[in-house]
């Protein structure tokens, strides 16, 4: 039995089709290998964002002020739910290469392969447990049922694309030089008050706003939370400049993965 | 048909750029058998990364139009904490085969079986090099490229590893990388020498053998 494994006769839907079938086994060599087949096994991959959006929920509900405008958990949880999405999906992609470069030998294998199992995996944890978590405290009546769906998906589609498209460009980088992690850990925590988790943009003083409003993320989280809470939200969103950011990230991010390709060395 | 057209590859290195070859070109055809003959450190294996596609030239151009495996019995292109048999579902995975009618076949050729189900960190270094060889053999390949033989297992085992590369895939094309002459003298019809950066035109393997003693020597 012969497999053609050949690139030079390939199309373009070949190509697609060959990307793909490496994708998904990255997917699922990713699964087993960080969370093996024990015990919970594979539900870590829920349970660990699960686990820290309760512990978050606790402890504001502990500390926080009683009377709020908005409900208090389903704000919380849209909070540091798009926190977890883009953090996750850039931190994983930063350690992407250095591990998995032995599975270069395998040609069909390529960089740019490692870097998008990273992405789906890390936003289809996030969503769903952001997903499972929602409907958790809708069944405890602590959060209402979506004003409007649509709204709430694309602030959260939104928010995996630019997330994707920033791990892109980072990834790479990374990859290229060390001290990028680094930086990275630093700027992520000094990002998250101005990330639009915890503030809504309305309430802000308008000096503040136009401010705020140069932050990509605010935007999704603000579509995201107008879908949860309606119109009466005031979200302040522009999607226009939120894929303006998406292109001006992924252009220079896929040459930059173009390049670690180039360089890449196998073991 | 694999071509190498006038390729080089550099490295950077703390000293500045380490330039492994210049201008190399080759050809292969289909179901030959070259030999590339060169001591330590004269870059076959990464002339090897480069053929399989693992590492671009950084000048020139390679252009395949048959399919090339990945380097022979490779153990380190597998994941230590995943099972053997996790890494069998990967490689059939990536390379678009139907992973249960070949599950069989590697738990006997490798000599595993109950450990398919094991971490391959708990094999030995003999298992983990058979469960390499016999990965190696589940995706057929027209051009096979080896890196140093296969001096895998006990003498049964490399038996088979022979039956199963030179005889039932004896009508592949295979690239042979060695310092060690004979094994290019048992295989190859035609060899290179690879020294200085440079690789000389395939000779037929008795003269590139002469040859190769005589740079050894000096």
């Amino acid at each position: 039995m012969s497999i053609s494994t050949d690139i030079r006769v390939t199309s373009f839907a070949e190509s697609l089709t060959i990307q793909r079938r490496v994708v998904y086994a990255l997917v699922l060599r990713e699964i087993l290998t960080r969370y093996g087949r024990h015990g919970l096994g594979f539900l870590w991959l829920f349970l660990e964002p699960m686990l820290f959006s309760v512990g978050v929920l606790a402890v504001w509900k502990l500390f926080h002020a009683t009377h709020l405008v908005l409900p208090l958990a389903p704000f919380t949880l849209s909070g540091y739910a798009t926190v977890l999405v883009w953090r996750n999906t850039i931190g994983r992609v930063i350690a992407a290469v250095e591990p998995n470069r032995a599975l270069l030998h395998h040609r069909n294998v390529r960089v740019i392969d490692l870097f998008l199992a990273r992405i789906i995996l890390e936003l289809g944890s996030t969503t769903t447990s952001f997903l499972v978590m929602y409907g958790a405290l809708m069944a405890l009546d602590l959060a209402p049922w979506p004003a409007d769906l649509s709204a709430m998906l694309m602030g959260w589609g939104a928010l995996s694309l630019l997330s994707a498209s920033l791990a892109l460009l980072v990834g790479p980088l990374a990859t290229l030089n060390d001290s990028v992690e680094r930086v990275w850990h630093v700027f992520s925590y000094l990002f998250l008050p101005a990330s639009g988790a915890f503030f809504v943009v309305s309430a802000l003083p308008m000096r503040l706003q136009s401010i705020a409003l140069w932050v990509p993320t605010v935007h999704c989280v603000e579509l995201l939370r107008q879908g949860i809470f309606g119109r009466a939200y005031h979200g302040h969103y522009d999607l226009g400049f939120v894929f303006t950011v998406c292109l001006a990230v992924l252009v220079p991010g896929l040459y930059l993965v173009r390049y670690v390709q180039s360089q890449v060395e196998g073991e | 048909m694999i071509r190498i057209e006038h390729i080089s590859k550099r490295y950077r290195m703390r000293f500045g750029f380490h330039e492994v070859f210049q201008d190399l070109s080759l050809t292969i055809h289909r179901g030959e058998k070259i030999g590339i003959l060169g001591r330590n450190g004269s870059g076959k294996s990464t002339l090897i990364r480069l053929l399989g596609g693992s590492e671009l030239p950084t000048t020139g151009k390679i252009t395949r139009s048959m399919s090339v495996s990945w380097p022979l019995a490779l153990s380190s292109a597998f994941q230590g904490s995943l099972t053997g048999l996790d890494n069998l579902h990967f490689i059939c995975r990536v390379y678009g085969r139907e992973p249960a009618p070949t599950v069989g076949y590697v738990a006997e050729f490798a000599g595993l079986g109950r450990f398919m189900r094991e971490p391959v960190h708990s094999y030995s270094a003999g298992m983990r090099a058979r469960l390499a060889f016999a990965l190696s053999m589940v995706i057929e390949f027209d051009c096979y490229l080896i890196d140093e033989v296969i001096a895998v297992g006990d003498a049964q085992f490399q038996q088979r590893c022979r039956e199963e590369l030179f005889g039932r895939r004896g009508d592949r094309a295979m690239i042979i990388v060695s310092h060690m002459p004979h094994i290019v003298a048992e295989h190859c019809e035609r060899a290179a020498i690879l020294e200085a950066g440079q690789l000389s035109e395939p000779l037929p393997v008795a003269e590139a053998l002469d040859r190769y003693a005589e740079l050894s020597q000096v």
